[in-house]
């Protein structure tokens, strides 16, 4: 059925009818979510006892807001250096990527780029234990073997990145040869002719060509490693990210103030989408 | 002369190029499911002393409970993705074919949404929506419609909510990404050459969506697999998964060799699964994923 064969009426109708529920119910979950945050009560759930901005700025027992609550606002800290730092890893990583597979023919390309894919087949818990016992051999023969500590081989912030990144890589380098692909080579090769070395002619030619592309796949890969959850479970140390410290706070029974700190999180990855949108628009 | 500074410089290219890949899929790839796959050999027979055998292996088939979540783990991720195909197919099709413009780019953003969103947010919305003091519940009692306050939440039914919200984008676009790629003449000519709406359905439009429904299936179908947060937020004592197994061996109890061979288990389970659905299906991992 398509719009220039005419169907019945009835159809249509419901037709239309079932795709709105469709986006009623995507919409739902994240609509209480946002109002239960203005809810003057103990517990995000009805019945609706008024509307207070308390649990975003308030600063007494029991209502410490998002702003006053140290440990949230410190895991959200956490979670800020640990994105960027993975971002800016797979970014480069996946650049680096794009251009080897978009340039070279060599023996077994084939086969390495399915090994480049298969992070993403990979169940994250899986890639988290991995690496943590991956990790932890390394630091205990460097122990055994040569008496060093390395603090970083722990479960800790450093492994956190490199768990994320070991799978956001994959998503990056995937964003960036897409349009890499696309690429007119003449136009590189007319930098050539007319005198820029290869190097110069890849960062005046090709790489402003590819700027959206790798600011798109950095801001996928931040909002990517923001909300992680799976691996980073397995990795972290005693310094908690947002996901983790929510986590936690959820199991022990939740207040609004999950809802503000979740409205937060919302607002923050619709500006960043919308960011996105703007840049790859031009 | 010339040439060879120019073959000397794309061998140089390429080795630099190539080594972030090799120190990346070696380093935090295969090294460590090697190692993984190493220590969930390792026996434990007395203080700091190992020996090799399949143990751990033995262990979980021989405990009903670690065998039967892995079974149940594995048949409600296939009717996880079964239901989220069967959910998001008519509303791709409805994104790619029955809107056009400004509306369908505003519908497939408004798909995407919820999912700039963490899966945190997500569950945590069906924990309000579900639980007994929940929004539901309420509306339930307020409509008349029960006495008391119902419990939906840690239940199978509830991960399954979960599970298939969670999941939805992964399926809606790659579903429309090659739904809209399908031509509407070739409806047309199926509508001329007499077909009606379920023969057009299933002689044009399914085939032709099948590399969308099976990277969309595949993806849905290791999320919820590899799920740890729904099940354990929104599921009971009794819903255990797999992931769940995992967590506690490696975590609570701190036996990783069994824990190693529980991942071990999942990671073969998985691959085994989107192997025969790539098979069974005649495509190919780079041409779903790629």
């Amino acid at each position: 059925m398509i719009p220039t064969i005419p169907q019945n009426r009835g159809v249509n109708l419901a037709y239309n009818a079932y795709v709105t529920l469709f986006f009623l119910y995507l919409g739902l979950p994240l609509a209480v979510v946002a109002v239960f945050a203005f809810n003057d009560s103990q517990f995000p759930s009805l019945p609706w006892e008024g509307f207070t901005w308390d649990w975003f700025f308030g600063s007494e027992r029991p209502k410490i807001g998002v702003f006053h609550e140290r440990p949230i606002l410190r895991s959200i800290g956490t979670s800020g250096i640990v994105a960027v730092l993975v971002s800016l890893l797979s970014v480069a990583v996946g650049t680096s990527n794009a251009f080897l597979f978009n340039r070279y023919q060599f023996r077994f390309r084939g086969f390495v780029y399915v090994l480049m894919l298969l992070p993403l087949v990979i169940p994250g818990i899986v890639l988290g234990i991995s690496i943590l016992v991956f990790s932890s051999t390394v630091a205990n023969g460097l122990e055994n073997g040569v008496g060093w500590d390395i603090e970083a081989l722990r479960p800790g912030l450093v492994l956190v990145v490199l768990g994320q990144f070991s799978f956001i890589t994959t998503i990056a380098t995937l964003v960036i040869s897409a349009r890499l692909q696309k690429f007119d080579i003449t136009l590189e090769e007319a930098a050539l002719n007319l005198g820029a070395s290869r190097l110069t002619a890849v960062r005046t030619v090709t790489m402003p060509y590819l700027g959206p592309a790798m600011v798109g796949a950095f801001v996928v890969a931040f909002l990517m490693s923001f909300e992680n959850f799976n691996t980073t479970l397995m990795l972290v140390g005693s310094d908690a990210p947002l996901t983790i410290t929510m986590f936690d706070r959820l199991k022990e029974g939740s207040t609004p103030l999950l809802n503000a700190v979740s409205l937060l999180l919302m607002a923050g990855s619709s500006l960043l989408a919308f960011i996105m949108i703007l840049v790859q628009r031009r | 002369m010339g040439g060879r500074v120019v073959r000397t410089e794309a061998r140089l290219g390429f080795i630099l190029l190539l080594t972030p890949l090799v120190l990346w899929l070696s380093l935090l790839i295969v090294i460590p499911h090697i190692d993984m796959f190493l220590v969930s050999l390792r026996e434990r027979v007395g203080v700091r002393q190992y020996q090799t055998s399949l143990a751990n292996y033995m262990t979980f088939l021989g405990e009903p409970l670690y065998l039967w979540t892995f079974l149940r783990t594995a048949v409600m991720s296939v009717l996880a993705t079964a239901i989220t195909l069967l959910i998001a197919f008519p509303v791709s099709y409805y994104i790619a074919k029955m809107v056009k413009g400004r509306l369908q780019a505003a519908l497939f953003l408004l798909c995407l949404v919820p999912f700039w969103v963490s899966e945190l947010v997500r569950t945590f919305g069906w924990m309000i929506l579900l639980r007994e003091t929940g929004v539901f519940s309420n509306l339930l009692q307020w409509a008349g419609l029960v006495d008391g306050p119902v419990e939906m939440l840690y239940n199978d039914a509830a991960i399954m909510v979960g599970l298939v919200y969670t999941s939805m984008l992964f399926m809606v676009v790659p579903l429309v990404t090659t739904l809209e790629s399908l031509d509407d003449s070739v409806i047309e000519a199926g509508y001329d050459l007499g077909g009606s709406g379920p023969s057009i359905l299933r002689e044009i439009v399914i085939p032709h969506a099948m590399p969308g429904i099976v990277s969309g299936s595949i993806v849905v179908f290791m999320l919820s697999l590899g799920n740890y947060l729904t099940p354990r937020i929104l599921g009971g004592k009794d819903s255990l998964w797999f992931t769940e197994l995992i967590y506690s061996q490696f975590i609570v109890r701190f036996n990783w060799e069994l824990g190693a061979a529980f991942g071990f288990m999942l990671l073969f389970l998985s691959s085994a699964i989107v192997w025969a659905v790539l098979r069974m299906t005649g495509q190919t991992l780079e041409k779903t994923m790629g």
